[in-house]
């Protein structure tokens, strides 16, 4: 991978923010609460409401209002919360590092057991086990999480009372009772994204173990095991890279729903929270960071794709 | 056409995916002839009921018969997921194609601005957009064709890339054909195959998500018996009866294996190399 690829790949990045943050900006612009009326109430008066939007700038044009806001989230100033009246940008940085914890230690989690079950599956294709890890796979990616969380909290915290149903503890705070609170969550995260990952790289595999390089090398006599890690998992990963990266994407999604089950105060439940109560700087604010959070993990997915598959910087 | 369906019958992901969609299918037509009871008929005295006698899968906080609701509920559910699959498809379809016929400039830009969308995970768009139009059915519809037009014109256009190179795509440039002609008689008959794979599967995600919309309150609107809304009340009353919980989330899951399973293999039926 050469450099100016990666720079140019930066670059992407950012314009993706920049028309992120148009969106983000866009779709709660035509949110239909007035941003005043939020502010003082149903029973303000037409002047006091006048007043109020001047003094806001909400009589701009939309453009003007879009370079102040984003000027201001540039320089790190994403504005006052309606809802708390405290600043939006500590409230938000506070409830990322929790999703963050939650979601790396699911995706970790998933790729402990997803990539080894898909290449289980795949050598065995047709046998007991792969039709076993068929039916379970499919199970699996076919439950919303708020069913996986349902039915585990039904199940873990109410038949066996092992472990809390909701609830969040900071890890600093008592890490035995914080890592407690964290299983039942994480284990609902990661379930559907193992059985979405390894049934992508059970079938990619299956597909490259029957392809033209794969019959070359084992007419050439390499043993079984070069001939699917070192040339068929290969070029199977290349899809799962772009899948897994996708799936962060639904994470980041899931977890808003996660969170609101378990009770987490996170990024998720914040931005439930915030459309709730028409909280529109903090709407923005949240959206605009799960997606920056995705667009840097793209990213990165893309720098990889291009480590493992040398052909892509010449397209 | 029927040489696919012989080969989607054969083998057995594909004959209980068709199986279980067709069920699926039943009941979404002849749901509520099919329900013994009337889904919204309160009960006092038979609530909380297990399943048995006359209520075949017991009764809910109110008195409600399950088994009417579910069937009921088929439409709501299925239908909408299908229908928002079916235009997100369609519009992702469309831009994934051209991009790809286009190439380029043009194709970059256009790729560039649907990672960008993509930034925005699903369900975060689908919930932007409703609470931006508002509660309702008809706005989660729309909510998720929106939130899944960009992957299918991302997918749509790898494949459409890969067509792009093959002979008869050139040919047709070298015949001197327009743009039109090559994207819609050349181009797309080629990518439908692996779209269709991908929508069938799409519509189990579009199935859970439009459950996750009503579970979070902001899609179908009580007293409708949408599966993840008969979910999200279930769970106040979970300690009393466990089957009123059940029952939904079993629902939901068969559903979406049923597309699952059925996409698997049309995959399978249409690409018998593997």
């Amino acid at each position: 991978m050469s450099l100016a690829y990666a720079l140019r790949r930066c670059g992407l990045m950012v314009y993706t923010l920049l028309v992120v943050s148009i969106i983000v900006f866009g779709v709660t612009q035509i949110l239909p609460a007035d941003a005043a009326v939020v502010l003082l109430g149903e029973n303000a008066t037409p002047e006091q409401l006048a007043a109020l939007r001047d003094r806001l700038g909400l009589n701009d044009p939309a453009w003007q209002q879009y370079a102040r806001w984003l000027g201001g989230v540039l320089t790190g100033d994403f504005g006052i919360s309606v809802r708390t009246g405290q600043p939006v940008l500590p409230t938000i940085l506070d409830a990322l590092s929790r999703s963050l914890l939650l979601a790396l230690l699911s995706i970790g989690f998933m790729l402990v057991i997803a990539v080894p079950l898909g290449i289980a599956a795949a050598t065995r294709r047709g046998q007991l086990g792969d039709i076993a890890f068929g039916i379970v796979s499919y199970v699996g990616v076919s439950l919303p999480e708020f069913v996986t969380a349902t039915l585990i909290i039904l199940l873990l915290a109410d038949t066996f009372k092992l472990l809390p149903a909701t609830g969040y503890v900071p890890l600093g705070e008592d890490f035995v009772a914080g890592l407690k609170h964290l299983v039942l969550p994480v284990v609902t995260v990661s379930l559907i994204m193992v059985a979405h990952v390894s049934r992508m790289i059970r079938s990619e595999l299956v597909d490259a173990l029957h392809s033209d390089y794969v019959r070359a090398a084992r007419m050439k006599g390499l043993p079984e095991t070069r001939v699917v890690y070192g040339h068929a998992l290969r070029n199977a990963l290349l899809p799962t890279i772009t899948i897994v990266a996708l799936d962060v994407g639904y994470v980041l999604g899931g977890i808003i729903v996660v969170e609101e089950i378990f009770a987490i105060p996170g990024i998720g439940r914040q931005i439930i929270i915030a459309i709730q109560s028409r909280d529109l700087l903090m709407i923005q604010a949240g959206a605009l960071t799960l997606a920056t959070t995705y667009a840097v993990m793209n990213f990165l997915a893309d720098l990889a794709y291009a480590v493992v598959d040398k052909r892509i910087q010449y397209e | 056409m029927s040489e696919v369906l012989a080969r989607l019958v054969r083998s057995p992901q594909g004959a209980i995916g068709l199986g279980i969609v067709s069920l699926v299918g039943i009941a979404v037509v002849a749901g509520p002839w099919l329900a013994p009871h009337d889904p919204n008929a309160i009960s006092i005295l038979a609530r909380y009921k297990p399943p048995g006698g006359q209520y075949l899968l017991g009764t809910d906080q109110l008195g409600r018969d399950l088994l009417s609701r579910l069937l009921h509920g088929a439409q709501s559910t299925v239908i909408m997921a299908a229908i928002a699959t079916l235009c997100g498809t369609v519009m992702g379809a469309l831009i994934g194609t051209t991009s790809a016929y286009v190439g380029g400039r043009t194709d970059d830009a256009v790729m560039r601005t649907i990672d960008a969308v993509m930034a925005i995970p699903s369900l975060l768009m689908s919930l932007l957009v409703v609470s931006m139009l508002g509660r309702s059915q008809a706005n989660a519809v729309l909510a998720i064709a929106i939130a899944f037009t960009p992957g299918m014109a991302r997918i749509t256009r790898s494949v459409a890339l890969a067509v792009r190179k093959q002979d008869y795509v050139s040919a047709a440039i070298a015949r001197g054909e327009g743009t039109a002609y090559i994207v819609m008689g050349e181009m797309v008959p080629n990518v439908v195959a692996p779209i269709i794979v991908e929508m069938t599967i799409r519509v189990a995600f579009s199935v859970m998500l439009f459950a996750t919309l009503s579970f979070l309150g902001l899609g179908a609107q009580p007293p409708t018996p949408e599966w993840g809304l008969m979910v999200s009340e279930a769970r106040k009353f979970m300690h009393l009866s466990t089957w009123m919980i059940l029952w939904p989330c079993c629902a939901i899951a068969l559903v979406a294996i049923g597309f699952n399973l059925l996409g698997d293999g049309l995959r399978d039926a249409l690409n018998p190399r593997t």
